[in-house]
């Protein structure tokens, strides 16, 4: 490795060189990424297009951590993960990366301040620390008034967005957000995705966004097509 | 594992089926265990208040006392073996007793027992003739201090001098006098049994302090086989019905403790299939299943110890309100705190079966849009 690609590594906050997923289902093979070899850097925020069954959640989950590929590598902020074990994978979505999920996955019984705090729970314990970094991002989220709801006491958009808020607890250096907005209407799709943006580039933090919804694409500084598995040129 | 607690608080409803099934299984082990304690007590007071170490009997006894006779020349044998430091006879006789203020037909069951080493609460000099120190329980009779009861079909009376404590035998109340009160009362009433200056039933033995080891064998080989030494635990073990009594609840109880794991495990199994999204997502969040399985043993700990402290409360009260000598039912320190670290117990085995499941738990499966 030369100089100048290892700087090019510590810069970019995702990696990935001919990945390839495939799926055996009984005697069913299904190959939901076909060599797919893609860069976004520690900044970026890419928009992930595609069409139902294209690969993209397969591709989110595997540069997660939540996956491994058949075969390839996978570099997140400079660590190859593609043959982490169960246990090192579970520490490093742990510390490395933040989801957002197409469904609203929020702890039910755990108040929206609770939400964000589960992530100190499990992970490093910080307390203190933990809890002032919650109240600031319920702050910048406009959630800071609702931070003692429970979730069902919240509208869609707001837990989205307290959804992103756990992402960032951590402080990740890349953020997957997977159909963020899909369960959201037009409007509030807006309002959420132009919050990602604004959040993202705050921190400068990498994200990759799937989304079906073109409207989504134009927040980001880049998007990238994928077809039956492969990223389209 | 606060996650796990806060689960607890915000939704107590989720639990109160397994808490109140746990609860009703602690408030059955505790009964049992108490049943069990106070049925053991009722017939073995008497020799554990002995002074002893060895209990000795006959050798033709079969290690029963009423089977029993230790003629005084085995006494002075026994007495001169070394490492034996004292040694006191001890004799019984069950009898019907007649107490004042009862109906004449009205006869409570009475163990005399006479002694010359005293057992524990009882005067170091035997009572003198026709005086006896009676067992609390016969105050639920009507036994009070200065009362004189007449004592089997020849109506031998005896006079209560004051009382002792635990020491009942087969579960009945026993009444403690000289060795000569018990020959007299047992040869008048027994004309069978008579026995004769000097007779026993049986010996109690204290050793020196350090040579007790072995002496039981030392014992029976210098008597020649005239006596069957036994420790006290052993001569209680060998009480008709009390190892058959343990047995029996031990298998009842063995049981009801199978029962609360399988609560427990159902219980906490059901829980695991409805939390499995909930786990996958914590899991895709970076927790551990360890961290997750954690946060199941401590609430299902939580959830026996509140069944454990409702069902001490229970068997306090319990033990408080059945009235003396009717149901031999007690509640002690040990029986409770047993009770409970079994439950305890049952609960983390319990719920070690839903292990696999949360082992299980793809994170994956979390995000969404797979099939
Ligand atoms: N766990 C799995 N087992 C077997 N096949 C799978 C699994 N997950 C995904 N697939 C298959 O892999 C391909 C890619 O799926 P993926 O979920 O990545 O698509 P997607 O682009 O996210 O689709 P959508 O827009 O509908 O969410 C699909 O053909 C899908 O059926
Ligand atoms: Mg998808």
């Amino acid at each position: 490795m030369t100089l100048v690609e290892s700087i090019d590594t510590a810069r970019n906050a995702l990696e990935m060189r001919g990945i390839t997923k495939i799926y055996t289902v009984a005697d069913d093979v299904v190959v939901a990424l076909d060599h797919v070899d893609l860069t976004v850097a520690s900044d970026e925020i890419v928009a992930l297009v595609g069409p139902s069954g294209s690969g993209k959640t397969t591709l989110c989950s595997i540069a997660g951590g939540l996956l491994s590929p058949t075969d390839g590598s996978v570099v997140v902020a400079g660590k190859e993960i593609s043959d982490y074990s169960g246990r090192q994978l579970t520490e490093f979505r742990r510390d490395s990366v933040g989801f957002v999920f197409q469904t609203v996955n929020l702890i039910p019984f755990l108040t929206a301040r609770e939400n964000l705090l589960v992530v100190d729970e499990i992970g490093r314990r910080l307390g203190r620390v933990a809890r002032d970094r919650a109240d600031q991002l319920l702050e910048e989220l406009g959630l800071a008034d609702r931070a003692a709801n429970l979730p069902a006491q919240l509208s869609g958009g707001q837990k989205q967005r307290v959804a992103i808020g756990r992402a960032l607890m951590n402080d990740p250096s890349l953020v997957l957000f997977d159909e963020p907005t899909s369960a959201l209407d037009s409007n509030l799709g807006d309002q959420v995705v132009h919050l990602i943006r604004n959040e993202m580039k705050a921190r400068g933090t990498a994200a990759i966004i799937v989304t079906h919804d073109d409207r989504i694409t134009h927040y980001a500084d880049r998007t990238v097509h994928i077809e039956d598995g492969r990223i389209a040129k | 594992m606060t996650l796990a607690l806060r689960e607890m608080r915000r939704r107590p409803g989720r639990f109160a089926i397994a808490t109140v099934i746990l609860t009703l299984i602690a408030i059955l082990l505790m009964f049992l265990g108490g049943l069990l304690d106070g049925l053991v007590a009722s017939s073995t007071g008497a020799y554990r208040i002995q002074n002893g170490d060895l209990l000795v009997y006959s050798g033709n006894s079969r290690d029963a006392l009423v089977r029993s006779r230790i003629e005084p020349a085995v006494r002075q044998q026994v007495e001169s073996v070394p490492g034996v430091a004292r040694v006191g006879g001890l004799g019984t006789a069950q009898l019907g007793g007649r107490v004042p203020g009862r109906g004449p037909r009205d006869l409570v069951p009475i163990v005399l027992f006479g002694y010359d080493l005293a057992p524990r609460g009882l005067p170091a000099t035997p009572p003198p003739a026709g005086t006896v120190y009676a067992d609390d329980s016969l105050r639920a009779k009507n036994v009070k201090v200065g009362t004189t009861m007449q004592l089997g079909p020849a109506r031998s009376p005896v006079t209560i001098l004051g009382f002792v404590s635990d020491s009942r035998y087969s579960g009945q109340g026993t009444v403690w006098g000289s060795l000569d009160t018990w020959r007299q009362v047992l040869n008048a009433n027994r004309p069978d049994a008579r026995v004769g200056p000097g007779v026993v039933q049986a010996l109690v033995v204290q050793g020196d302090s350090r040579t007790s080891a072995g002496l039981a064998e030392r014992i029976d080989r210098s008597t020649g086989g005239a006596t069957a030494s036994l420790t006290i635990t052993q001569a209680i073990d060998a009480l008709p019905g009390v190892s058959q009594q343990r047995t029996v609840f031990n298998q009842i109880i063995g049981v009801t403790v199978v029962i609360a794991i399988v609560v427990v495990a159902l219980f906490f199994a059901l829980l695991t299939v409805e939390r499995t999204a909930l786990y996958g997502v914590l899991k895709a969040i970076g927790a551990s299943s360890r961290t997750l399985f954690v946060g199941v043993v401590l609430q299902a700990v939580v959830v026996a110890l509140i069944a454990s402290l409702i069902g001490i409360a229970a068997a306090l009260v319990l033990d408080a309100v059945i009235p003396a000598g009717t149901i031999p039912f007690v509640a002690t320190p040990a029986r409770l705190a047993s009770s409970a670290v079994v439950l305890v117990v049952a609960a983390v085995v319990g719920c070690a079966f839903s292990l696999r499941r949360v082992l299980r738990i793809d994170p994956a499966a979390a995000i969404g849009g797979t099939p």
